[in-house]
């Protein structure tokens, strides 16, 4: 392409500058048309939309996004309400045991499956139908079971358990482990299918060779398997986490951010103020750190796999 | 259990000759300690995912005197569909009382038109990511790729002011466009892998002979690429019948899908709440996809995997 170009310049005049325009714009037309979509969707959203809000977010537009710039304002506002800092710290307490336990348990139950057992497909199935569920049936689904008068703490009391207590999603502290609960019902069994995929993917000559140098099964799995896994690790990284700092529908069906506002999340805080609260500037703001957050995520991970290429493979 | 193997395929060697000698692996007993772990454990976390399955159901079949009673492992006294009737038709949800039946329909046809456009976008980007690659595509799919992984919060705002020029914002039409765009990223992944895994023969033997883009991609692609189709169905199907956030924001409270209207069912209920009937009601926006999941098996596997396969 490059040389085409320079020899059409030295051609010099008109003609030329009409061939390299032919050959950067009409060259594969159709394909260029068909791909028209993609592009305006990647320029507009993608692109147009991330700075839009990031722009806004510099400015104090409350009911219209017509305000004037005023730096750093609606950020230091947003540092400064409780609502928003009791989100950010239950995204955080809400995430980290989320990240730790989905894949810890979705390991396990890999493991597990991975014992050449019986009814293989049965677990399988049982294990991830809640993934097929909305976060809105999940939520509701908790939301009766925890149900602290008529659901498991009422019956365990009726059945003469008097002193047996579970309300959490009725109390402040607890109201974290009670998202939890659902969360991982929902999101266990996608981990361990993938991890599954990861298991079988690892060949058999390396366990024949772990079995003649004597090393115990728990060790092949910490040491050599785990390991030799990294990729399928690194994506079950990536989309648990990015699917928790956009936690939203769970929340709004099981606790609604209650008791008061201990189980809000950041998701919620910015949707309140674009939509209810006529405060288009900091919700904007709001939206501006999960970006950052996504980026900070993110970037190291796109450096390990596109960056390290040279490194490995 | 390989070391077993490595002697059983050995066996034969030493015992030729006497005809008595066993053969095969040695008959291993069923109930090992090992095994009744490995099973106890499976069946413990079984128990976890199946008991809210079943609390839903049971739940949805029982009367409120029964439900007030307080047992919520107890199966129902008679199998009673009123709520389910209820739920369906005359439970209010929000501004109107007509049950989640609207909110049904608004689900499908949010869902039918939103499948098959984003699909045969998605389908048209990944054929010409493998097969017409232009200056500059591989750019754009980066970008698409890396926007899949941001918030929807970053976007909904500067959405609702384009929906809203476009005069499409509060309207079907509205909802089917950001299905579309968020569907994209995923399923161009895809079908971009599945294209390039064709035998690029067929391409350049089509493009020899004189066929152009949307021929080829009519006439060989389309025909070949049933199994992704398939895939890219059964995620967009579930995916965009579960979804809460766009419904709420673009739809318009006419066209609230069933998901939306099933949380107003539920939680902003007014009086005293009627468990059966919420019950009922979840186990009716959840259906679809539980019979997506159940119909299609394995294949949904490789649709949820589809994402965390790298192109």
């Amino acid at each position: 392409m490059a040389d085409t170009a320079v020899y059409k310049e030295e051609g010099a005049g008109i003609a030329g500058q009409r061939g390299f325009l032919r050959k950067t714009f009409l060259h594969n037309m159709p394909a260029k048309i068909a791909a028209l979509p993609m592009v305006a969707t990647v320029l507009v959203v993608f692109v147009g939309c991330t700075l839009w809000t990031v722009y806004y977010s510099f400015t104090n537009s409350r009911l219209l996004p017509t305000g004037k710039f005023v730096g750093f304002e609606q950020y230091e506002r947003l540092f400064a309400t409780s609502r928003w800092n009791i989100s950010v710290t239950n995204l955080i307490s809400y995430g980290a045991m989320s990240l730790v336990l989905t894949l810890t348990l979705g390991f396990l139950l890999a493991v597990l499956m991975d014992q050449k057992i019986r009814f293989e497909s049965a677990f399988r199935t049982i294990m991830l139908y809640p993934f097929a569920l909305s976060f809105i049936v999940t939520g509701l689904v908790w939301q009766w079971i925890m149900n602290p008068t008529l659901g498991l703490q009422g019956t365990f009391r009726n059945l003469g358990w008097t002193g047996f207590t579970f309300d959490w999603i009725a109390n402040p502290r607890m109201v974290l482990f009670a998202l939890l609960i659902a969360g991982l019902w929902q999101g266990v069994g996608f981990c361990m299918v993938l991890m599954l995929a990861g298991l079988r993917g690892v060949d058999d000559e390396i366990w024949k060779a772990a079995r003649i140098d004597g090393i115990p099964t728990w060790r092949t799995y910490v040491s050599i398997v785990l390991p030799m896994m990294r990729g399928v690790l690194v994506t079950a990284v990536v989309l648990i986490g990015s699917g928790i700092v956009r936690l939203y529908d769970l929340v709004v069906a099981l606790t609604n951010g209650g008791p008061g506002i201990s189980s809000e999340v950041p998701a919620k805080y910015v949707y309140n103020y674009m939509f209810s609260g006529g405060n288009i500037g900091q919700g904007l703001a709001a939206a501006t750190m999960m970006l950052l957050t996504v980026i900070i995520i993110m970037v190291p991970w796109a450096y390990l796999e596109f960056g390290g290429k040279g490194r490995r493979s | 259990m390989s070391q077993t193997a490595i002697m059983a395929g050995a066996a034969p060697e030493t015992g030729t000759g006497t005809a008595v000698e066993p053969r095969g692996p040695r008959p291993k007993p069923f109930f090992t300690p090992r095994k009744i772990i490995i099973y106890s454990v499976l069946i413990l976390f079984s128990f976890y995912f199946l008991f809210p399955l079943y609390v839903m159901i049971a739940t949805s079949f029982k009367t409120m005197p029964e439900i007030r009673f307080g047992n919520i492992f107890a199966l129902p006294q008679q199998i009673n569909f009123d709520a389910w009737v209820r739920a369906w038709t005359s439970v209010c949800t929000g501004l109107t009382c007509e049950g989640l039946s609207p909110g049904f329909w608004n689900s499908v046809k949010i869902t039918i038109p939103s499948t098959i456009v984003s699909i045969f976008i998605a389908a048209v980007n990944g054929y010409a990511l493998v097969n017409w690659r232009f200056k500059g595509s591989e750019i754009f799919f980066a970008i698409l790729i890396f926007g899949s992984f941001i918030p929807y919060q970053v976007f909904l705002y500067p959405l609702v002011m384009i929906t809203r020029e476009l005069r499409i914002f509060g309207t079907l039409q509205a909802v089917i466009l950001v299905h579309t765009i968020f569907g994209m990223p995923i399923l161009t992944l895809l079908f971009r892998n599945y294209f390039a895994s064709l035998p690029q023969e067929l391409f350049k033997a089509a493009r020899v002979d004189g066929a152009g883009f949307w021929r080829i991609f009519f006439e060989i692609m389309l025909p070949m690429s049933l199994p992704i189709f398939v895939v890219a169905l059964i995620l967009q199907v579930t995916g965009i019948w579960n979804d809460f956030l766009f419904g709420v924001v673009f739809a318009g409270t006419q066209n609230y899908p069933m998901t939306v209207q099933l949380n107003n069912i539920v939680n902003s209920a007014q009086g005293s709440p009627e468990y059966n009937v919420n019950m009922a009601a979840t186990v009716l926006t959840g259906l679809v996809p539980l019979i997506i999941y159940f119909v299609s098996g394995k294949l949904f596997v490789r649709g949820v995997a589809a994402g965390a396969v790298k192109g």
